[in-house]
C-alpha cells in the first residue's frame, strides 16, 4: 500500500492522480536495474552474433577479390588451362564450360519448372495429385546435390544412352537442372497465385480459352516472380559442383561439344585448389573470382527482378 | 434456321475444334511436366536402392556398425562416414542456432536504423548465394591455417578429452563444422528473420504496453510466437548440413580411420561420394550408393520431421 504524492511534490513528473497512482521515480529508466542490465547485455549479444555472421562474408569477399582479382588478365581469360609443373595458362574453357552446362541446364528447368507450376497454379483443384507434386517439391528441394550427382551417373553417364558417350555436359546439364526444377516450380506456383483473380475471370469473360488466359493475361503479370526464382535457380546452379565432379567430369581442352567431357569453372576450383602446383592454386582463385562475380550479379539483378513488381 | 433468330449478334459462335485440342493439350502439357518431379524423385530412389542391393545383401546393417572400409580386400563399412555426417552437421546446428538467431533478432528488433538493419540483412544473404566451393578454397588456404594454434592449444590442453584427443595436423573434422556454420547461418537467419517479421505487432505492441523491456518481449512474447517458422528453418538447415558436399570434402581431410577426436580428419557421407564414386567399380560402386541411401533417408527424414514441426508448433492468429 502506497501513499498518493501531492502535487507540489518536488522531483515528482507525474501529477497524482489517485491512491493508485505512480510510485515516485518509478517512470524514469534506471540502467542499474537488473532487468536492464541483462537488455544491454544481450542486444550487446546480438550484436556481436550479427558481427560474426556478417565478417565470414567480408572475408571470403576480401580473399576472392584481392588474391583472385589480382590475377586476372585478358590472356588468363581466354587460355587452357597449363600441364600440371608449368607455368602461366588460363581458365578459358571453363568458363565458356560453366556458361553451356548451365545455358543447358536453363533450357530443361525452366519449361518443366513454369510447367509444374502452372499446373499447380492454374489447374489443379487442391486434389491429392498436386499435394504429392508440391510434396514431391519439397523432397526434391531437399535432396542433396550429390545424390542428384549419383542419379544422373546411374540413369545417364553409366548406360551411356547418349551415342556411347559416358561422362558429357549433356549430363552435368541435367543434374544441374534437377536440381534447380524445384525452385522454379515453387516460385511459378507462388508467382502465379499471387496474381488477382479478376485478371483471370475478366479474360474468361471476353472469350479467350483457359491457354490463351494463362500465356497472354497470367503469365506476363507473374513475370517478375517467376524471372527472380528462375535467375535464383541459374546463380545456384552455376556454383554447384557436387552434381558435376562425376557427370560432367572435367577437361583440359576447349569444349568439343555437349556430347563430351566438359571443364566447369566450379570443378576447376575443387580439382586444382587441391593440387600442390601453384599455377594451378592461382587459377583456381582467379575462377573463384569470376565465378563469384557472375553470382553476385546474378543475385542482385534477381533483387531488381523483384522490386519491379512493387514499383 | 430458327424462326426467330436474331441478328448475328446473338448467335452463339463455338470454338473451332483445332483451339479446343490446343486447350486441352496444353493442360496435358502440364500435367505431364508436373508429373516429372514425380518420375524424377521415382527415378533417384530407384537409382540409388538398385544400386545398393548388392551391397546390402553382402554387407547387411553391419555396413552401418562396422568402420573398416577396405576397397583392396572389399570389405566396406560405413560408421566412420556416417558418424561425420551425424557429427558436423549437429556441432554446426549447436554453434549456428544461437548465432543465427541472435542475428535475425539484430536485424528485425527496431536496435539499429532501418537503412543499416537492410544492408547487413544484404549482407547474410549474400553469404547463401557463395558457392561452397569457393568456402572450400577459402578454408583450405585461409581459415584452416588461421584456426591451426587454436586447435593445437584444445590439444595440448584439452586432450585428455576423447574428442580433442589428437594433434589437429591440417584438414580436420573441427575446420569442416566450422565451414558449415559459415554455410548454414544465412539459412537459418532469413527463415528466422521471416519468421520474426510475421509476427503480428499488436503483440509486441502490447507487451510493451504493459511495460516489458525489450528482451522482456523478444524473449516471452516474440520469441515463442515465431517458435514454428524457427525450428522449421533449423530442421532444414539440418538437412542442408548433412548433405552440404564440396567445402567439408575439401575441408575434412577423407580419413576411413575412425577417431573420435574432433580434429582428425575424418569423413562425411557426401565427402566420400565426391571422391571414391568417379573412380569406384565393383562392389565398392555399391557400397557407396548404399552409403548414399542412408544419407537419402536420414536427409528425407529430417525434412519430413521438419514440415511436422512446422505444423505442430505453429501458433494461429487471426
Amino acid at each position: 500500500m502506497h501513499t498518493s504524492l501531492s502535487p507540489q511534490a518536488p522531483g515528482s513528473r507525474i501529477p497524482a492522480a489517485s491512491a493508485g497512482g505512480f510510485q515516485r521515480g518509478s517512470l524514469t529508466f534506471r540502467p542499474q536495474l537488473s532487468r536492464n542490465r541483462w537488455n544491454a547485455v544481450l542486444t550487446g549479444l546480438a550484436g556481436l552474433a550479427t558481427t560474426i555472421a556478417v565478417l565470414p562474408l567480408v572475408l571470403v569477399l576480401a580473399y576472392v577479390l584481392i588474391k583472385g582479382g589480382s590475377l586476372i588478365s585478358f590472356s588468363l581469360l581466354t587460355q587452357l588451362p597449363p600441364a600440371p609443373g608449368l607455368e602461366g595458362g588460363g581458365i578459358g574453357n571453363a568458363i565458356v564450360g560453366t556458361l553451356l552446362v548451365t545455358a543447358i541446364a536453363a533450357l530443361i528447368a525452366i519449361p518443366v519448372g513454369v510447367g509444374g507450376g502452372i499446373y499447380l497454379a492454374e489447374y489443379s483443384s487442391g486434389g491429392s495429385f498436386a499435394s504429392f507434386v508440391r510434396f514431391g517439391t519439397n523432397v526434391l528441394a531437399g535432396v542433396p546435390s550429390i545424390i542428384c550427382g549419383v542419379f544422373v551417373y546411374g540413369l545417364i553417364v553409366s548406360t551411356r544412352i547418349f551415342f556411347g558417350q559416358s561422362y558429357s555436359a549433356m549430363a552435368g546439364g541435367i543434374a544441374l537442372a534437377v536440381l534447380m526444377i524445384p525452385t522454379v516450380i515453387k516460385t511459378t506456383d507462388e508467382g502465379l497465385k499471387l496474381v488477382p483473380q479478376e485478371l483471370r475471370l475478366g479474360a474468361l469473360g471476353v472469350g479467350a480459352s483457359k491457354m490463351v488466359t494463362i500465356t497472354h493475361i497470367t503469365l506476363p503479370a507473374a513475370f517478375s516472380p517467376i524471372a527472380t526464382g528462375i535467375v535464383l535457380g541459374i546463380a545456384r546452379a552455376a556454383g554447384e559442383t557436387a552434381p558435376l565432379i562425376f557427370t560432367a567430369l572435367f577437361s583440359p581442352f576447349w569444349p568439343e561439344g555437349v556430347f563430351n567431357p566438359i571443364a566447369t569453372m566450379s570443378v576447376l576450383i575443387y580439382n586444382f585448389a587441391i593440387m600442390p602446383y601453384q599455377a594451378q592454386i592461382s587459377l583456381a582463385w582467379a575462377a573463384s573470382f569470376v565465378l563469384v562475380l557472375m553470382i553476385l550479379a546474378a543475385n542482385l539483378l534477381a533483387r531488381w527482378l523483384s522490386q519491379l513488381a512493387r514499383a | 434456321m430458327r424462326l426467330d433468330s436474331g441478328p448475328d449478334l446473338f448467335t452463339l459462335r463455338r470454338r473451332p475444334v483445332s483451339d479446343k485440342l490446343a486447350d486441352r493439350g496444353f493442360r496435358w502439357l502440364t500435367v505431364a511436366l508436373a508429373s516429372l518431379v514425380g518420375l524424377v524423385l521415382l527415378g533417384i530412389l530407384l537409382t540409388v536402392m538398385g544400386g545398393s542391393r548388392q551391397a546390402i545383401s553382402a554387407y547387411g546393417l553391419a555396413f552401418l556398425t562396422t568402420s573398416n572400409w577396405d576397397p583392396v580386400g572389399d570389405q566396406y563399412g560405413a560408421l566412420t562416414a556416417i558418424y561425420g555426417t551425424i557429427v558436423t552437421s549437429a556441432l554446426s546446428l549447436v554453434i549456428a542456432v544461437p548465432l543465427g538467431v541472435g542475428t535475425a533478432i539484430f536485424l528485425t528488433e527496431n536496435i539499429i536504423p532501418t537503412k543499416l538493419r537492410d544492408i547487413l540483412a544484404l549482407m547474410v544473404e549474400l553469404l547463401a548465394a557463395i558457392p561452397s566451393v569457393v568456402l572450400g578454397l577459402w578454408a583450405i588456404f585461409v581459415m584452416e591455417p588461421f584456426l591451426r594454434p587454436f586447435l593445437s592449444f584444445l590439444y595440448t590442453r584439452l586432450g585428455w578429452l576423447p574428442v580433442f584427443s589428437t594433434d589437429p595436423q591440417g584438414p580436420g573434422m573441427a575446420p569442416a563444422i566450422l565451414i558449415l556454420v559459415v554455410m548454414i547461418l544465412p539459412i537459418i537467419t532469413a527463415i528466422a528473420r521471416d519468421s520474426l517479421l510475421q509476427v503480428p505487432p499488436e503483440l509486441r505492441q502490447a507487451a510493451y504496453g504493459i511495460g516489458t523491456t525489450r528482451w522482456g518481449a523478444i524473449l516471452q512474447v516474440i520469441l515463442p510466437a515465431a517458435v514454428s517458422g524457427i525450428a522449421g528453418g533449423v530442421m532444414l538447415a539440418l538437412g542442408r548440413a548433412m548433405g552440404e558436399t564440396m567445402a567439408v570434402t575439401m575441408i575434412i581431410g577423407n580419413s576411413n580411420n575412425f577417431s573420435w577426436s574432433l580434429l582428425a580428419p575424418g569423413n562425411t557421407i557426401s565427402s566420400m561420394l565426391a571422391n571414391q564414386f568417379g573412380e569406384a567399380d565393383g562392389n565398392q560402386v555399391s557400397a557407396l550408393m548404399y552409403a548414399a541411401l542412408v544419407l537419402m533417408l536420414l536427409t528425407l527424414l529430417v525434412n519430413v520431421l521438419a514440415q511436422w514441426v512446422v505444423r505442430r508448433l505453429s501458433l494461429k492468429y487471426t
